[in-house]
């Protein structure tokens, strides 16, 4: 009873929360009974091709969602939350590659192929152990978590904010991005890691094995969007909003202001780090370009569009943005980035809450509207 | 007598920025449950005392002893808060996205940690804490408005009533009249007094009138240093105090 409750207040309380519920619910089932189940000539069946799509929708959702959870609530502008995505990509994609065994191109059934290319003769110190599963797992997280605590606790500490703050995520992304793109780093340069064939012994390939990372992926948007609600309306969440609209007032009261956004920092990398480790699968691929700031800027585009500091209207960000994406890139991809650009200028001028506020407005426009009426007629009754 | 114990004592402070001498071997003792006020023109340091007092700023040199021993140099703003001093800026800093029953709630005395306001949840004795503020400070009626709605002065009344919220020996208030109504200002002294009678209020105050109307103790800094110290009436003949503040 409790739980069903605590569901109820996490998910399904207000009516964004509860069409984003509904929708992941309802994408998890229909999508994968239409790929499986009704045959390819039908009008209902969808392409394999879609479910990966979606799949991928749903991956930057969650990265959405985390990028909210830093900008909306605590107030930070972070640039670099690509970092947290790529590096949990980057650990599902080495356990990926440990999976191909001997099936490279140089048949080394230890030594991925770009250290075989490379003449390297054994597997690097910090490439061990990643052919286990629940070894993979835990650096999915641990990784964008170290970086995210040793980083925030340096810049909160010293009271890093604002623009400068901004900067420096910017700065940290771009650093990793020209590290990875190292040959001798040792994680692919900058073609980075790719060719995968399976994932705990099941085929990648296989439209099986799809709809299986695509239901995760929705089940994990689902369970980021439930922590991320229950941080929002602790008291922490509550603490949150304090810091982002008088962070002085907090500190005179005897918080540790510090403290509280390294936890929320910390929290949303390592909801990056999941995104970026079930994207990887799905698209095949993990290069340094995930790391480039333009990415970066692009989740803090979607988190805008979307309306920034509800949660549910940064996943809407990034399902529009993204299909978006998809449409202008295939149809005039030179252009994408002016109407990316665009958009976003738009958005900031005329809609400063968003789609999402966009909506509020609207309705508020409306109820004021007919109460105004309401108003009109009274008075006119009374004459 | 305990209620003429010291609760905060300034010793020998100094603290300079780039050679400007902003308080300047400043001494100053406050007592349990007493309501002083501290005037002094433009640039006296009043301010900068306050800074020093709640960790926000160190001083160069000096020490400052809070109740029994508890030396503050070297604290953080939160260590201090959390010790029991309150603070009220000069502009209202309220968190206005918040409801003026939410703000309270956060003021609320208690565990400071991550995890246990991850968990929190609001007990009895908390409730009626927080509807004996709202009461106190007369929003009762605004308590499920948004704080940032309230009028100037409802939101300098706020920022008291999270200050009684947070329960804390000593509490430092800034200009706490400045752009209030004849009316606001009358209330806000009567809120100081009562405060007063639990706590050791410390009010930095430009308004003469205002410290007439509450002080029975005050201290005027010039220079980063107490100029003169006791009774309204004895201050406002002091002939040092009238050459550098009132007369001109």
């Amino acid at each position: 009873m409790l739980q069903h409750s605590l569901i109820g207040r996490l998910l399904l309380n207000d009516t964004g929360s509860r069409v984003l519920t509904f929708c992941c619910i309802a994408l998890a089932v229909i999508v994968p009974v239409c790929n499986l189940i009704i045959p390819s000539d039908s009008e209902f069946h969808v392409s394999t091709y879609s479910v990966t799509l979606i799949g991928k929708y749903l991956c930057y959702a969650l990265l959405a969602l985390s990028v909210d959870l830093v900008w909306g609530y605590l107030g930070i502008l972070s640039l670099g939350h690509g970092a947290f995505f790529a590096l949990g990509g980057y650990a599902m994609g080495m356990y990926l590659m440990r999976q191909i065994g001997d099936r490279g191109v140089y048949s080394n059934p230890e030594l991925p192929d770009f250290m075989v290319f490379l003449n390297w003769s054994e597997l690097p110190w910090y490439w061990q152990g990643f052919d286990q599963f629940p070894l993979m797992l835990l650096m999915v997280f641990l990784a964008p978590g170290i970086l995210a605590f040793v980083f925030g606790w340096l810049a909160f500490r010293s009271r890093v904010t604002g623009v400068y703050l901004s900067i420096i995520t910017q700065a940290m992304t771009y650093a990793l991005m020209l590290a990875f793109f190292q040959n001798n780093f040792g994680f692919g340069g900058n073609n980075g890691l790719t060719d995968f064939k399976e994932i705990l012994g099941f085929n990648l390939q296989a439209d099986n094995t799809r709809n299986a990372l695509f239901i995760a992926s929705a089940a994990a948007l689902l369970l980021g969007y439930a922590i991320c609600r229950f941080i929002a309306q602790s008291r922490l969440g509550s603490l949150t909003m304090a810091i982002r609209d008088a962070e002085s007032r907090v500190r005179f009261m005897g918080y540790r202001d510090e403290h509280i956004k390294l936890f929320i920092f910390v929290i949303s990398a390592l909801l990056a780090g999941l995104a970026g480790a079930l994207y990887v699968p799905q698209v095949g691929i993990i290069n340094p370009s995930e790391f480039a700031p333009i990415r970066s800027i692009e989740m803090v585009i979607w988190v805008a569009i979307g309306g920034r500091g509800t949660l549910y209207g940064a996943v809407l960000g990034a399902f529009v943005v993204n299909y978006a994406k998809t449409i202008f890139t295939a149809w005039a991809p030179e252009v994408w980035l002016f109407i990316l650009g665009g958009i976003f200028v738009f958005v900031t001028v005329f809609m400063p809450k968003g789609l999402v506020g966009l909506y509020a407005q609207l309705r508020t426009r409306f109820s004021r509207n007919s109460s105004s009426d309401k108003l009109k007629r009274g008075s006119t009754d009374e004459k | 007598m305990k209620s003429k114990e010291t609760i905060l004592y300034l010793n020998d402070v100094s603290v300079s920025f780039d050679g400007f001498q902003a308080i300047n071997n400043l001494s100053l003792y406050v007592e349990r449950n007493e309501l002083r006020c501290v005037i002094g023109p433009n640039g006296a340091g009043k301010t900068t005392m306050m800074d020093i007092i709640t960790g926000k700023t160190k001083p160069d040199t000096g020490e400052i002893i809070f109740a029994e021993n508890i030396n503050l140099i070297g604290k953080s703003e939160a260590e201090i808060a959390n010790l029991g001093i309150g603070r009220k800026f000069q502009k209202p800093t309220v968190f206005e996205q918040h409801t003026v029953h939410e703000n309270l709630c956060l003021a609320l005395e208690g565990d400071r940690s991550v995890f246990a306001n991850l968990f929190h949840r609001l007990k009895q004795p908390q409730i009626e804490k927080i509807e004996q503020s709202l009461e106190i400070i007369g929003l009762t009626n605004e308590q499920y408005r948004l704080a940032g709605e309230l009028s100037h002065g409802q939101k300098q009344w706020l920022e008291i009533g999270m200050l009684i919220t947070q329960n804390p020996q000593v509490l430092l208030v800034d200009e706490p009249v400045a752009g209030m109504t004849y009316q606001e200002t009358e209330k806000t002294a009567e809120l100081l007094q009562n405060l007063a009678r639990t706590q050791s209020v410390i009010v930095v105050e430009h308004d003469m009138e205002f410290v007439r109307l509450i002080a029975n103790k005050v201290t005027v800094l010039h220079q980063g240093q107490v100029l003169a110290e006791g009774p309204m009436d004895s201050i406002t003949n002091n002939e040092k105090v009238i050459e550098v503040y009132l007369g001109g």
